[in-house]
């Protein structure tokens, strides 16, 4: 397997706080890859560091063998990293198809004249728009809601309308942070289902998630963070024997 | 007479009266994250009703001092009220609402308070009697007036008891909590609504004191004199670093200065192309120019956004 | 006809609405003009030019949710050139199709040197910078008459052409078809042309790649940046249209008046466009211009109405209408924030969750 994405000794402080210490992994095209840790290990930094949201201090990252430009998150959506949020981000007042369909900005280009002069490209394009977007609320069974507000939207549609949302921007690794943390166990299990026919569809998921036994059944390899250092990684069998992890885990299961 | 020095010595008074207001500004922001822009309006209301009142006990014929500070007393009293109603009718049902919406409950409440003040006091500028001595003292060259020594020595007072409020005592530590994380200080006792009303009665307060400070400065008193006052203060608190306390007094000063520098040299700097009438102008372009290069302004700590 | 009979054509025929709508559109000034006399006329002719202004403040408030408290600033500049290029004060006499472009371009220049630096940063920033931003240009209208003449001070400038088109300038009533058309009700036409021309353009852009990329940062802008929008551009652009679009108004509204001076651009114009915005409903077109509309006739009618009926009720004028005006103004701002916070006639986003198209 081919590799997607390199990140290479990542370092973040905040104030006086090593929040991240020279974190280096490898996600290879079309697994999906865990990050776990204990509570302030630094997954949702890393994340951060990863889409840009928070400069990082050291470190390069390289997707598809192009280093990636941090800091502008929407520079790093258009390099073709897509992602969801812990404490899910929808555009509230929007409809779920209009969600969708902000997610399709980066990947279509009519500008303002085209819009008021109602342009032949600027139709074709907009029905482009609304087609994919379809398609993709269709994929993860949200089509019947297409219309409704994305704030009326059950807990675990709005999840799936966050991933939707995300899909639209045809992304080459998929970033889900905590995407089963709220959910009941039907729920958590659509959830599973609908990664692993991502999966199945070719695409490279990065899972960062509480949920220990949904890293363990669904990942290809998972790392995990401690302290704000990779301790691990390793396919998930290996990993569940590491002292270190048992340690940082101390108390905690990981079955 | 050395022009220098006699802009600066200028130049710090306004700062002094700048950052009193610019202090109200910063609490409010740091305690609740918005911007009051009905405090300028609030430091007008202090200096009318300070008049007023100035004008009542003169008739009666209580001496100067006493009147000074007894108008004082009385026009912080209205303006402590004022401040408390504000955010109990315009702020507070808007907490968990949208950015934008008690940014518009603010212009509306200044608008209002222009409006019964000019209903109240009328639109023509009112001279307010002098109530200190008008002497002048020679300083290094600069003229220095009774009323400019006042001006910066009560406001450097009233600016160090508030800080050892804030920094040293159970209620300032409180505020800190509160504007630190208002979930948690609630959970550890502290009344949030009781600590944010506090915030606007001592915003207010200092906004009375530069109202009866700008208006003794000036020697005049108008209904529209708050709003570029307002404006020029909370350019400095951006100056100084919004939110924090020791910036609101750095950046109040430094703009009076630049400002009255600015005032003094402009027309020598553009040939006399651009006159003084411009001064309303530099502070403008100080708040454009920190944003700029300095968002955080000088003592500001860089926010990142929270994800 | 009656009423049921027509609800029931329309309800079978949408284009009849319309058509009764255009019709009732282009009768308007004859009935106003014959009902009410020229005052109400002139009226009708500034409140399309307040909807203007207000669709054009809509895009940068409503749609991607930047305050904006200087926007007269921007009218302004539309108008000041227009004045300059224009009247007897420079001796110029451009036509009017090329002043009006050239004051919607310097009003987007303005509004991209005014947003460039301070849209990266928290919204509030900006409220003040534009804030501040009305308040200088004012000052420099004000003071721009020495050393060098520029824009005659607090005097203004008098003696702007009327706009012309095709020969006939708008103040010269207009002979057609045996019907004498007075020259306010062409200017009320032309004004209404517009105002749909801005309409129309808003509609599109909303329901447009850009238009939901405006709204996405009003919703939230971290998500929006997550989903490939460059939220600084994209704000800017929203800021820049608004510019153009109030400079255009500044320009109609000089040729208009035939006068300018900066006492037509304080703070409190900036402010009464925010409340026909907000008072008619955030992001929603119709709304927008109903706020327009009701915020231009309704204190005409207070102007009129409210010194006699206090001479009736208390015997005098206790209060100056002009200053009841304002401080009504202050009211319905804070008290539809409390009470009805998406406006009077708000977006009706509940048909879309019904399903219905």
């Amino acid at each position: 397997m081919t590799v997607l994405l390199e990140a290479r000794n990542i370092g973040k402080r905040f104030g006086g706080v090593q929040a991240l210490k020279d974190v280096s992994l490898t996600i290879r095209r079309g697994e999906i890859y865990g990050l776990i840790g204990p509570n302030g290990a630094g997954k949702t930094t890393f994340f951060n560091v990863l889409t840009g949201l928070y400069p990082r201090d050291a470190g390069t990252v390289i997707l598809a063998g192009a280093p990636l430009a941090l800091g502008e998150p929407h520079r790093v959506t258009q390099a073709g990293i897509a992602r969801t949020f812990q404490n899910i981000r929808l555009f509230a007042n929007m409809s779920a198809r209009e969600n969708v369909m902000v997610g399709r900005h980066a990947r279509s280009k009519v500008g303002v004249g085209g819009a008021v002069l109602r342009s032949r490209t600027q139709r074709e394009e907009e029905a482009a728009i609304r087609r994919r977007a379809d398609e993709l609320l269709a994929y993860v069974g949200l089509l019947e809601r297409a219309d409704a507000l994305a704030k009326n939207l059950a807990y675990g549609d709005q999840r799936r309308l966050e991933i939707a949302r995300a899909l639209a921007t045809e992304p080459q690794l998929l970033a889900l942070d905590e995407p089963a943390a709220g959910m009941n166990a039907t729920e958590t299990a659509a959830l599973r289902g609908l990664i692993e026919g991502l999966r199945r569809d070719g695409l490279t998921v990065l899972l960062i998630e509480h949920d220990v036994k949904l890293v363990m059944g669904l990942c290809d390899r998972v790392a995990v963070l401690d302290y704000g250092e990779k301790i691990a990684e390793d396919v998930p069998a290996a990993v569940r024997q590491d002292a270190r992890v048992i340690e940082a885990y101390l108390g905690g299961s990981l079955e | 007479m050395d022009i220098f020095l006699q802009q600066v010595a200028n130049g710090l008074t306004l700062g002094s009266i700048y950052a009193l207001v610019a202090l109200g500004y910063t609490l409010v922001y740091g305690i609740l994250g918005m911007i009051n822009f009905a405090h300028g309006e609030v430091v007008m209301v202090g200096a009318l009703t300070a008049l007023a009142a100035t004008k009542f006990l003169l008739s009666a014929a209580f001496p100067a001092p006493v009147v000074f500070v007894l108008a004082f007393i009385f026009a912080a009293v209205v303006c402590m009220l004022l401040g408390v109603l504000i955010e109990r009718i315009a702020y507070r049902p808007l907490r968990n609402a949208p950015r934008l919406a008690p940014l518009i409950t603010a212009i509306g409440v200044s608008i209002i308070l222009q409006q019964l003040a000019m209903m109240l006091w009328g639109r023509s500028y009112h001279a307010v009697p002098p109530l200190l001595p008008e002497t002048t003292h020679q300083l290094l060259g600069a003229q220095i007036t009774t009323v400019q020594i006042v001006i910066v020595g009560v406001a450097a007072l009233t600016m160090a008891s508030l800080l050892i409020l804030v920094n040293r005592t159970r209620l300032g530590r409180a505020m800190r909590a509160t504007a630190e994380n208002p979930g948690v200080a609630a959970l550890m006792g502290v009344d949030a609504n009781r600590i944010i009303a506090l915030t606007f009665l001592i915003g207010s307060a200092l906004a009375a004191l530069a109202g009866v400070l700008v208006s003794a400065n000036y020697g005049i008193a108008h209904y529209n004199m708050g709003f570029m006052l307002g404006l020029k203060a909370f350019t400095a608190a951006v100056l100084g670093g919004i939110g924090n306390l020791a910036g609101a007094v750095v950046g109040g000063l430094l703009l009076g200065v630049i400002e009255a520098l600015g005032a003094g040299y402009i027309g020598d700097l553009t040939g006399g192309v651009l006159g003084s009438q411009y001064q309303d102008v530099f502070a403008f372009f100080v708040l454009i120019g920190v944003l700029v290069l300095r968002p955080a302004g000088l003592l500001g700590e860089k926010v990142a956004e929270r994800a | 006809m009656n009423g049921a009979w027509m609800a029931q054509r329309w309800q079978r025929n949408p284009r009849f609405g319309l058509v009764l709508i255009a019709l009732a559109l282009v009768a308007l000034p004859f009935v106003v003009g014959a009902g009410l006399g020229n005052t109400w006329l002139r009226v009708l002719d500034f409140a399309l030019l307040y909807a203007m202004l207000a669709l054009g403040l809509n895009i940068v408030v409503g749609f991607a949710g930047l305050l904006d408290l200087g926007y007269i600033a921007f009218y302004a500049v539309g108008a000041y050139i227009y004045a300059l290029l224009a009247s007897p004060h420079f001796g110029l006499h451009w036509p009017v199709w090329a002043i009006l472009p050239l004051g919607a371009l310097v009003a987007c220049g303005f509004g991209v040197v005014l947003g460039a630096p301070t849209l990266r940063l928290r919204g509030d920033y900006l409220a003040i910078v534009t804030l501040g931003f009305g308040e200088i240009v004012r000052i420099f209208m004000n003071n721009l008459n020495a050393p060098v003449n520029i824009t005659n001070g607090p005097k203004g400038i008098a003696g702007i052409d009327p706009i012309q088109i095709g020969g006939h300038a708008l103040t010269q009533p207009l002979e057609f078809f045996g019907v004498t058309v007075p020259g306010l009700a062409l200017t009320y036409y032309l004004f209404l042309g517009l105002t749909l021309l801005v309409m129309l353009a808003g509609l599109r852009l909303q329901d447009s790649r850009i238009g939901r990329a405006w709204v996405a940062i009003r919703e939230d802008e971290v998500a929006a940046k997550a989903c490939g929008i460059n939220t600084r551009n994209v704000k800017l652009l929203a800021f820049a249209m608004g510019a153009s679009f109030g400079g255009v108004a500044g320009g109609l509204f000089a040729s208009f008046q035939e006068f300018v001076s900066p006492e037509s651009f304080s703070l409190m114009e900036s402010v009464m466009v925010l409340c026909m915005v907000v008072l008619g409903g955030m992001g929603h077109i119709p709304g927008v211009i109903l706020g327009a509309l009701t915020l231009t006739v309704l204190p005409e009618a207070f102007r009129h109405g409210a010194g006699p009926v206090q001479q009736a009720l208390f015997g005098q004028v206790l209060v100056d209408p002009e200053n009841l005006r304002m401080l009504l103004f202050g009211l319905a701002l804070v008290a539809v924030m409390l009470y009805r916070p998406s406006g009077l006639w708000p977006e009706p986003r509940h048909r879309l969750e019904l399903g219905a198209k």
